[in-house]
């Protein structure tokens, strides 16, 4: 991987990671975890939606699979929370390949896949919602115990700096994947799956390679959400709004590019917090933007905010040079 | 557990009568898959939006939610039409992925928009018949939920003779099957779109002024009726209307008997365990061709 490539990465894990450094209000840290969180899940959706083309509208399902597996571990069964955090996303991984292996195999692709993932999320919910080993609608509380080796600190910056860690993980592993075989098969895959295919290109291995990758990453997503609040419910936990949240980002910050969905994330959260802040605690106002936000970005940039900072820079470039 | 024949019985008729409505829903949400080939995500927060219309209708003017249908099946009939034809139409740029995104935005603005205005609170509506039963043999039947049956069932057939019978009808049958060829031979592709949504839309109008007499609205209403809704359009094959009918009355019974036998918080979970079986193994339906 060329440096050039890295360069940006580096320069946005410098500036979120320097920000703790001067700023210490809770809230500011809250919002920087929370919204970092929400990019590392919308990373996950970025590998199978933004360069497989596969839009999933059930990724919580990933995403509540990680916290589960890492809160029920930990309450139930006593594994150290790192053990329970990798078993997490690997649990997590498990559920993509199921679930992309079900859905694939019988080529359901398009409206149908983003149906079907959303009927999983759903199954997944109700199932949570009423089972006893989750706490049904209760909900499951990790045990307050302040200490590293459970992956529970007294300092809300260090978990700024782990979820800025795993995050910029991604985005090395997202551009990683950009430059190699598999990525060039999973755009192929998404441009023209027929002739891909025609190609010699194995697009149901693709796919499911695609998306394990991706819904282990939501739900190391889910699982860091769990070490955070220290708590979860199947609406959280499997709730339609993580789902959203995980496809806007990308959507918004520019769908099958390695900075999107943080880019993306950082701009909607930041949005909601200055709609919450002109229009005072009306419920629900932060999200009719997102939806205004969402149509607007779809009709006139259809790259998100990274496309639309490509062309500009064309533009510019292309001036300067005539 | 084993229950009394007549219990059974009445779950059954209860899961037809909300199966009615449901199809009605799912009538709205096929006929647009139909023809413009592409799954509406607004159409739940369409029909809360509409439950919400009929319940201020009736808190601030008094006007009973049946009577409602006359001004608000015209006025969501134009609401459609609109929506399909200045917002989902240009911002879409005829790409099926960013259809699915922008009617998803839709829906994240119209519910949020609603539960800013109204808050989260439930509401309901009470009306003289809204307890009033029939007797019907053994069984005793709830007045507003036969009325409901009746109604949705003659939308049904209403709608299919419009589709079959009128030049409209004709002219959106001929986009659904040829949008190309259906243009050449001089019919506006765009308008027969945007007529579509808004049929679409009025069939919604139509189920809240049905629902509204025996159920509640809130802002998150419409999720659980449209997915609901969704699992009826597969079930009955994308696009076809007697498969949304009779997709609509199987879904009714299966809900109220999976209620009866594993509880309410259960109930719902036969609903998507048939969706996900059946978008597994039969994709187009048990009434749509085949793809």
């Amino acid at each position: 991987m060329t440096g050039r490539a890295l360069m940006p990465i580096l320069v946005a894990a410098l500036l979120i990671g320097a920000i703790p450094l001067f700023v210490s209000a809770n809230t500011v840290l809250n919002f920087l975890v929370f919204t970092l969180i929400i990019a590392l899940a919308a990373q996950g959706w970025n590998i199978l939606g933004g360069y497989g083309g596969q839009f999933s509208f059930g990724h919580a399902a990933f995403f509540g699979t990680g916290a589960y597996a890492a809160a029920i571990l930990q309450s139930r069964f006593g594994i150290n929370a790192w053990a329970a955090f990798a078993i997490g996303i690997a649990a997590g991984a498990a559920i993509g390949w199921i679930i992309g292996y079900l859905s694939f195999r019988s080529g359901l692709r398009g409206s149908y896949f983003a149906l079907v993932t959303l009927a999983f999320a759903e199954v997944f919910r109700i199932l949570a919602n009423a089972s006893a080993i989750t706490g049904g609608a209760a909900g499951l509380l990790v045990k307050l115990d302040v200490r590293p080796e459970n992956f529970q600190f007294a300092s809300r910056a260090v978990f700024v700096w782990i979820a800025l860690a795993l995050v910029v993980a991604v985005l090395v592993l997202t551009a990683w994947i950009e430059r190699s075989r598999f990525g060039a098969q999973l755009v192929a895959v998404r441009e023209n799956e027929g002739a891909a295919k025609a190609l010699g290109v194995d697009t149901l291995k693709v796919k499911l390679t695609a998306i394990a990758l991706s819904a282990g990453v939501t739900a190391a997503a889910g699982a860091l959400y769990v070490q955070y609040f220290l708590y979860i419910d199947a609406n959280i936990a499997y709730g339609t709004w993580i789902s959203v949240e995980a496809l806007l980002a990308p959507i918004i910050g520019g769908a099958g590019t390695v900075l999107g969905p943080l880019v993306g994330a950082v701009t909607l959260h930041g949005l909601g917090e200055i709609t919450k802040t002109l229009a005072g605690r009306v419920p629900g106002i932060d999200l009719v933007a997102f939806g205004a936000l969402l149509i607007v970005a779809v009709a006139f940039a259809p790259d998100g905010i990274i496309g639309l900072a490509r062309r500009l820079r064309a533009r510019i470039g292309g001036g300067g040079g005539a | 557990m084993l229950y009394s024949p007549a219990i059974v019985a009445e779950a059954v008729v209860n899961g037809l009568m909300t199966g009615a409505v449901y199809a009605l829903v799912a009538l709205g949400l096929t006929l647009v898959y139909g023809v413009l080939h592409i799954i509406n995500f607004a159409h739940g927060a369409l029909l809360t939006a509409a439950m919400f219309a009929v319940w201020v209708l009736h808190s601030a003017f008094g006007l009973d939610p049946y009577l409602a249908i006359l001004p608000l099946a015209p006025l969501f009939f134009g609401l459609g039409y609109a929506v399909q034809r200045f917002v989902i139409g240009p911002a879409s740029h005829g790409d099926d992925g960013n259809i699915l995104l922008v009617t998803l935005g839709l829906s994240i603005l119209i519910e949020n928009a609603l539960l800013a205005g109204f808050r989260s609170d439930t509401r309901t509506i009470a009306t003289d018949y809204g307890f009033q039963v029939v007797e019907a043999g053994p069984l005793l039947l709830s007045m507003p939920r036969l009325i409901g049956f009746a109604a949705a069932v003659a939308v049904t057939v209403l709608l299919w003779l419009t589709l079959s019978r009128t030049d409209t009808g004709r002219a959106i049958r001929a986009v659904a099957k040829e949008k190309l060829g259906a243009s050449l031979v001089g019919i506006n592709v765009g308008h027969v779109y945007a007529v579509t949504f808004g049929l679409g839309c009025a069939c919604l109008a139509v189920a809240a002024c049905l629902l509204m007499p025996t159920f509640y609205v809130n802002p998150r209403v419409g999720n659980a009726f449209v997915l609901v809704a969704f699992t009826i359009v597969v079930l009955g094959g994308m696009g076809s209307i007697p498969g949304a009918l009779i997709g609509g009355l199987f879904i009714g019974v299966v809900e109220s008997l999976c209620g009866l036998y594993l509880g309410d918080s259960l109930g719902q979970i036969g609903i998507f365990l048939i969706f996900i079986l059946v978008l597994l193994v039969r994709p187009t339906g048990l009434f749509g061709a085949k793809a």
